[in-house]
């Protein structure tokens, strides 16, 4: 293990100095580094999120910039050219809705069941099938998005750029994170629940219906909601496998309006599609929770480690 | 155990979609890059047949990279250069957050979990909207900095500033680094910190000996999870510079695509890229796959 090589490298190599101070200068040096990581992660925690709302005030500004604030108003949310009234950024919208459906829709099943496939198959194809489907997770996007162009342009001439094209690449693009969610569930449920299950007389359609599925649950709510979210952010692929402005996403809408002189409907339309996601990824937590709560079935059961007394710790 | 004719049904579809998609869609992007040109249309004509292969493509952008005389070798090195610095940025802000969040929270831990997620959940586009706004120049980074003397007035942020295209991949990409490093820091025992303390280390003594030797398969991790889009991004550069003096491997590779006649360069550049990748990561499989043997044993 890692652990004994690093701490048999460090008796070796160096001398410790004697502790410097008593225990009270230790511990209140202890605090002072503690503080430290405290102003760290709420820095960087600020830096990490609080543009993200300025991005959301500025689709309430009133004028048309996006960078100087120019008082308050709901004129892109409720007016014309507004973000509900302009063509162009509710049917980026509803198209990154209706690929973040179509992709969770198709990729979870496939997804769940190759898991399986993988996981309980004994054969030479099953290594080099589970390295196959993880491709997507070591070549960078970029790479896997001109593959499938090339696929689809030269190839594959009955999926036509666009709609098809795109779920298609972002089914791809999202396959690995679900074999790993689920393949990591699996590997802690023992064959012998199914296998009981057939011995009692259950047809093996019936065991993986009754003893498998309902064991998976957890890890089909996870996937789903890393499916969706990954969906929604998808830019690279989505784009290379778009046709016509009518499946332009909204990612592919914020790249190329940007930097351009779009009006603050832009970030209304952002913050539209920030708020959907987060709200259903947290129902999709609440559900995950619920699902993993709520089942039965005992895992082996992980031996817990007794806690070593810390001497002084006592005294102190 | 189920009949094999249950599970190969089980199986069947994702294989052949994985076969489709994944397989077959690189061996058409290596068609393409080792393949020809339509005499009339000009566009790229993929060479499926091993005997047709042509080496004009990757040769061509071969020559273009090449060290130190290629045209575009100063492109590679730029990536590699803003890369690098933006990789070590990423550890020194994510590692103290991550082993925070791992090892020190205990009360918090719940909601801190949450707010290192929330980027994850908000999208990459969304988050560099917001930056363009702020960074413009008569945006409020400006009306912070001018002031202060910091920047002359109107300062331009958004066009062909290194500094800018290199904290924006920080602040793209950091997340995906926390993550993984936040999964392997979690498993940390904190009683071999107890140890080395009561055999009398100091704080930077443990810290450099227990600790970060600890940490080398998580901050490993990271780095190649937020090294490999890096190498592929050109939209982080496309929306806070936009400028060809910033121009990285992914900007060069994606300008190819965009133009039917160029698009067998761009095939040829990503062939490039990945066994670049591939020859960068060897080191890294390795390593992990050895602290997996380790662990086994």
């Amino acid at each position: 293990m890692s652990v004994t090589h690093a701490s048999s490298s460090t008796t070796g190599g160096t001398t410790f100095s004697p502790p410097s101070g008593g225990l009270r200068v230790r511990l209140r040096r202890l605090r002072w580094s503690r503080y430290g990581l405290v102003a760290i992660v709420a820095a960087y925690l600020t830096w990490s999120l609080v543009p993200v709302l300025t991005a959301f005030l500025f689709s309430f500004n009133s004028g048309y910039s996006r960078s100087i604030w120019q008082g308050f108003s709901l004129r892109w949310w409720t007016g014309p050219a507004s973000v509900f009234t302009d063509p162009t950024y509710y049917d980026a919208i509803r198209h990154s809705f209706l690929l973040a459906v179509l992709a969770v829709l198709i990729t979870v099943p496939l997804g769940v069941s190759l898991s399986i496939f993988l996981s309980r198959w004994r054969g030479v194809t099953s290594k080099p099938a589970a390295f196959l489907s993880t491709v997507p997770l070591v070549v960078p996007e970029l790479v896997l998005a001109l593959a499938m162009f090339f696929l689809v342009t030269r190839l594959l001439h009955f999926v036509p750029l666009g709609t098809t094209a795109q779920v298609a690449g972002q089914v791809t693009f999202i396959l690995p994170l679900v074999i790993v969610i689920t393949r990591g569930r699996l590997a802690s449920i023992p064959i012998g629940f199914e296998e009981a299950a057939m011995d009692l007389g259950a047809s093996p359609m019936h065991a993986f219906r009754l003893a498998l599925i309902p064991l998976l649950q957890p890890a089909i709510v996870a996937s789903a909601i890393v499916a969706f979210a990954v969906s929604i952010d998808d830019f690279v692929i989505t784009q290379y496998m778009s046709s016509t402005a009518a499946t332009q996403s909204v990612p592919m809408l914020i790249y190329t309006a940007t930097r351009g002189t779009a009006t603050p409907s832009l970030n209304a339309m952002a913050t539209v599609m920030a708020v959907t996601t987060v709200v259903v990824t947290g129902l999709g937590y609440i559900l995950y929770r619920f699902v993993a709560r709520s089942e039965q079935i005992p895992t082996i059961a992980r031996e817990e480690v007794p806690a070593v007394p810390v001497l002084g710790e006592g005294a102190a | 155990m189920y009949p094999r004719r249950y599970l190969i049904a089980l199986g069947l579809p994702g294989l052949i979609w994985v076969a489709m998609f994944v397989t077959v869609a690189l061996y058409a992007l290596v068609a393409i890059a080792v393949g020809g040109v339509d005499p009339l249309l000009l566009t790229p004509v993929p060479a499926w047949n091993p005997l047709h292969w042509s080496s004009s493509w990757l040769t061509s952008v071969g020559t273009d990279l090449k060290p130190f005389s290629g045209p575009d070798w100063v492109v590679f090195q730029r990536t590699s250069i803003y890369i690098a610095v933006a990789l070590a940025g990423s550890i020194l802000i994510g590692y103290p957050v991550a082993y925070y969040a791992a090892v020190c929270a205990k009360r918090s831990k719940g909601l801190i979990l949450a707010l290192l997620v929330a980027p994850l959940v908000v999208s990459y586009m969304l988050r560099m909207l917001a930056w363009v706004g702020l960074l413009s120049p008569g945006g409020w980074v400006n009306a912070v900095l001018v002031p202060l003397h910091i920047v002359p007035s109107q300062f331009d942020w958004l066009s062909g500033r290194p500094v800018t295209v290199v904290c924006g991949l920080i602040y793209g990409w950091i997340p995906y680094f926390i993550i993984p490093l936040y999964a392997s820091l979690a498993r940390f025992d904190t009683r071999y910190l107890e140890a080395a303390r009561d055999l009398g280390a100091g704080g930077l003594q443990t810290f450099l000996h227990v600790t970060l030797p600890m940490s080398k398969q998580g901050i490993l991790a990271g780095t190649v999870v937020v090294a490999l889009p890096m190498f592929g991004d050109f939209f982080t550069n496309g929306l806070l510079s936009g400028v060809g003096s910033t121009a990285m491997v992914g900007t060069l590779i994606n300008t190819y695509a965009q133009s039917q006649t160029d698009q067998a360069l761009a095939a040829a550049g990503a062939v490039w890229l990945t066994v670049f990748l591939a020859i960068l990561l060897l080191p890294y499989l390795r390593s992990s796959a050895r602290a997996t043997r380790e662990v086994a044993r």
